[in-house]
């Protein structure tokens, strides 16, 4: 069944005012594409969850905004008509129904005969692989499998947009961690448009086709999964997204000037300028042969790789990653180097 | 960033009104629950708030219906007789509230904090009263301490008939009610901060005094309102042994039945509505406090075997609960002896009401009848109203006054609510005058004298249920009603159960609520229990007592059989 299911989804202009005055986010136009999955990540408060209500129909924007789909204007259309398929945090199943229940539920009020639903039923179930647990109470299931029947029972009536809010938030992380592969598979194949809600951020670069990074009820960037990583558009993105070093330096000419040394950047001009380089496009080289050099303040070995803190490089400690083969003690003079391309220059705060 | 027109994010509205949202249509299922809202909400409008205002009126009007003032208060002030019965009342009740809060402290302690021996029966016991109307303890004191009781001994020449009896028979009645409330306050205790206590070394009075108290002064507050209101407001145990010691909630009937002075008693149930209404205040206050009180990161309790606290509270407990069983003993003995004193041969002569004032066995089975509606259609009306005042979308003006009328009941003492009932529903211009002397009007006054507790226990039940239900029904495009029959209602089915025994339950043993509007075709049991014990039958008084007791306790022992059985297996769920 991987048809391109859906809907283009545009959201224009909403903002949302809580009857306390209270302003949950700032006016915001954006436009999903049929089929696309959309995240939108940032910490708790910052609008997310109030954007996904929008858009299913449960909160009203403020006066002047709309929501189309398909360029059909559906704002004042309740959650009812608006053919959205809803999975919560909670999962919100019915605990008196089991797995082939709570996913037929709605098909058995739309004319679908037995045979139908039962059809449906065991597609969705072979679809989202919980098969053999037809039959099960739903107390019976796993974190994991819970998730999959709340998916199954929110496209079962084929909706033109699949909302889905920290989904996987109420599991433990090395089973998140499994989960994320196995929904984002899932996503692709029914191909519906999906609006994702999630304050983690490897779901959202594992999950998202775009990630709209959102800070205090306003959209801090939109962009692909490595639009977001490696040009961050801001401070706030660039930390809230993986770890990032960030420095306050002079830039001069093509240089930027630290304590420890310097940096070539693809920059001209001169000036104050705060430039974010990830721990892990910084390489550790010989000190002798470096522009940059530094004194290794700290090693933690975390299997992987190993991440060095660094102090007199710049104006605060930097964060390395590097490989866990590399032979590097406390105290060691290190140097550093960094590809020109690696470093980001960030606007505003 | 292909398809995203992205807006200045920056950017904030100028408009520094608040803006109003977007109109969107209502959907169906909206506007059907905001309807059947209002319908509840008119129900109640009917069945509380006109009753109430009815009596006010009344309270103002002169002996041709105008507008009299206050004038009707002052003559109720300078009645000594009357004014006698303010200070009788507040005394008795005084004098009760302490004892009965003090022994359900201990009870209660006894209960949660030690490791007594027989919790489990102790706490069953202590439950007895809430299955009989509140003119059986009196009955059976009188014949324990009456004239011709057989331990009128240790009355040491003193009479039962007066404040000794009313205030004994309301401690009886009264103790399950201030029980179940130190029970609550006892079990929300943090077993950290008995750690901290004992670390730091403090004496166990000292404990006591620093922990304990504060920990459940919460329920101790709540308690001692709530039996004060409630001792303030009975009229079942003054009327059977209070002598000539008169209290204000049996003036109400002596001013109604006795003189057919409705003014008065208009007068007199304006008075006991405001220790009800400064109570029901007390608690809203108190359940807030108490809700913060409590830190979802507390450690329970666990109480630790101590031979000596293990048997002091064992004889303490099992004192009072020897109390309990000997009251409801006396009565049945009483009921069962062919004629107390002189013959206590056991016989079934007393059971025998068709040959008797009362109404005879189809009172009893008049009271079956009206408890088993009230329950039926109480429970549909109460957990309905519940329902659509925690789910329906918005329309929040409508839900707070929903929430308000459904509180309302609370703190109405029921033989407040059952004179308001007849200025209301006996005036001739009333459209619904039609139901007066009929079962029915019976029915909707029992429902709506007990709608509070019930409610809130709804409204709780419905609360544990995942709220994200509702949500994911309507974007499946499921009506509301659906979703009710199939999801909410069978998963709150142990609270429905609950709601339904415990409105047959005070259905059944009720005299306050409807002793003004009963009929000759409609008279109840509890009713009969008071008028046999009137006309001097006391050992049929009894026997009806019993009777009663019985039937209730036949349906709790059904209702925990469904509960364990039933349920059980339904609600496996609940056990993950």
């Amino acid at each position: 069944m991987n048809t391109t299911q859906g809907v283009t989804v545009r959201v224009e202009n909403c903002a949302k005012t809580f009857a306390d005055g209270t302003r949950a986010l700032d006016p915001v136009t954006l436009d999903v594409a049929r089929g696309e999955t959309l995240v939108f990540l940032g910490p708790s408060g910052c609008g997310k969850t109030t954007m996904l209500r929008i858009i299913a129909g449960l909160e009203k924007p403020d006066s002047g905004g709309r929501v189309l789909f398909n360029a059909q204007d559906v704002t004042r259309i309740p959650i009812e008509r608006r053919n959205v398929g809803m999975v919560f945090q909670s999962y919100a199943l019915f605990p008196n129904m089991n797995v082939a229940q709570n996913i037929a539920y709605s098909l058995a009020l739309r004319g679908a005969g037995k045979a139908e639903r039962d059809s449906r039923v065991a597609e969705l179930v072979a679809l989202t692989g919980i098969e053999g647990l037809e039959n099960r109470n739903i107390d019976q299931l796993s974190g994991g499998q819970r998730q999959r029947v709340a998916l199954a029972r929110a496209v079962a009536m084929r909706p033109s947009v699949l909302l889905l809010d920290e989904p996987l938030t109420a599991l433990d992380a090395a089973l998140r961690e499994r989960l994320r592969g196995e929904l984002d598979r899932l996503l692709r194949t029914l191909g519906i448009t999906t609006i994702y809600v999630t304050h983690d951020q490897s779901e959202a670069m594992t999950l998202g086709d775009r990630i709209v990074v959102m800070r205090k009820g306003a959209i801090a960037q939109v962009g692909s999964p490595r639009d977001i990583y490696f040009k961050p558009a801001s401070r706030f993105v660039a930390e809230f997204i993986g770890a990032a070093n960030i420095i306050d330096a002079v830039s001069d000419n093509g240089v930027l000037v630290l304590p420890g040394g310097r940096l070539a950047v693809d920059k001209t001009g001169h000036g104050q300028v705060a430039a974010m380089i990830r721990p892990e496009s910084i390489g550790i080289i010989s000190p002798e042969a470096a522009f940059l050099v530094g004194r290794v303040a700290s090693v933690s070995f975390t299997g992987d790789r190993q991440r060095l803190v660094v102090d007199g490089a710049s104006d605060k400690p930097l964060i390395v990653d590097a490989s866990n083969t590399l032979a590097v003690k406390i105290g060691d003079t290190v140097g550093l180097t960094v590809a020109p391309s690696a470093i980001q220059f960030l606007q505003g705060a | 960033m292909s398809t995203a027109a992205l807006q200045e994010p920056w950017a904030k509205s100028d408009n520094p009104a608040a803006p109003i949202p977007v109109h969107q249509k209502m959907s169906r299922d909206d506007l059907i629950m905001r309807i059947a809202l209002c319908v509840l909400a008119a129900w109640l409008v009917i069945a509380v708030l006109l009753p109430l205002g009815a009596l006010l009126i009344k309270s103002f009007e002169g002996p041709d219906g105008g507008f009299v003032g206050v004038s009707n208060f002052a003559l109720f002030f300078a009645n000594p007789s009357l004014t006698q019965s303010i200070s009788n009342s507040l005394s008795i009740a005084i004098v009760s509230t302490v004892i009965c809060v003090l022994l359900s402290f201990v009870f209660a302690y006894g209960l949660m904090r030690t490791c007594m021996p027989g919790r489990g029966i102790f706490k069953l016991i202590s439950q007895v009263p809430l299955l009989a109307p509140s003119l059986l303890p009196a009955i059976s004191l009188v014949y324990l301490f009456g004239n011709q009781g057989f331990a009128k001994s240790m009355m040491l020449g003193q009479s039962i008939y007066g404040p000794i009896g009313i205030g004994i028979g309301e401690v009886f009645w009264t103790f399950p009610h201030a029980l179940i409330i130190m029970i609550t306050a006892l079990s929300t205790s943090d077993a950290r901060l008995y750690e901290a206590a004992s670390a730091l070394k403090a004496s166990a009075w000292r404990t006591f005094w620093t922990v304990t108290i504060p920990g459940a002064r919460y329920g101790l507050i709540s308690a001692t309102f709530v039996v004060f209101t409630l001792v303030v407001t009975d009229f079942g145990v003054p009327k059977v042994i209070g002598g000539q010691f008169n209290v204000l909630a049996t003036d109400i009937y002596k001013q109604v039945i006795g003189q057919q002075n409705f003014r008065m008693g208009a007068v007199v149930g304006l008075l006991l509505l405001l220790p009800a209404v400064f109570s029901f205040a007390v608690d809203q206050w108190v359940q807030r406090k108490q809700s913060a009180a409590m830190s979802s990161r507390a450690v329970a309790y666990e109480p630790k075997p101590d031979a000596f606290v293990d048997t002091a509270f064992l004889v303490i407990c099992g004192l009072i609960a020897a109390a309990i069983l000997t009251v409801i003993f006396t009565a049945l003995f009483a009921s069962l002896a062919t004629l107390w004193p002189y013959n206590l041969t056991p016989s079934f002569k007393n059971y025998d009401f068709d040959n008797m004032d009362g109404g005879g066995w189809q009172s009893f089975f008049n009271s079956l009848r009206m408890a088993g509606f009230t329950a039926v259609f109480g429970t549909a009306i109460i957990f309905s109203g519940a329902y659509l005042m925690e789910k329906t979308k918005g329309f929040g003006a409508g839900r707070f006054v929903f929430q308000f009328l459904a509180l309302l009941p609370l703190a109405v003492p029921g033989i407040v609510l059952g004179l308001g009932y007849i200025f209301f529903f006996n005036s001739p211009a009333n459209p619904f005058n039609f139901i007066y002397g009929t079962t029915t009007i019976l029915v909707v006054c029992s429902i709506a004298h007990f709608y509070s507790v019930a409610h809130l226990t709804a409204v709780t039940a419905l609360k544990q249920i995942d709220q994200e239900i509702e949500t994911v029904s309507s974007s499946l495009r499921v009506p509301f009603y659906r979703t009710f029959f199939l999801v909410t209602l069978p998963v709150s089915l142990p609270a429905v159960l609950d709601i339904a025994m415990y409105l047959f339950v005070n259905a059944l043993t009720t005299v306050s609520a409807v002793v003004f509007i009963y009929s000759p075709q409609t008279t109840l049991a509890s009713i009969a229990v008071l008028n046999m014990d009137d006309a001097g039958d006391v050992a049929p008084a009894a026997a009806m007592a019993m009777t009663i007791f019985f039937a209730a306790t036949a349906v709790r022992v059904v209702y925990t059989g469904l509960v364990r059985g039933v349920l059980g297996r339904t609600q496996a769920w609940r056990h993950r």
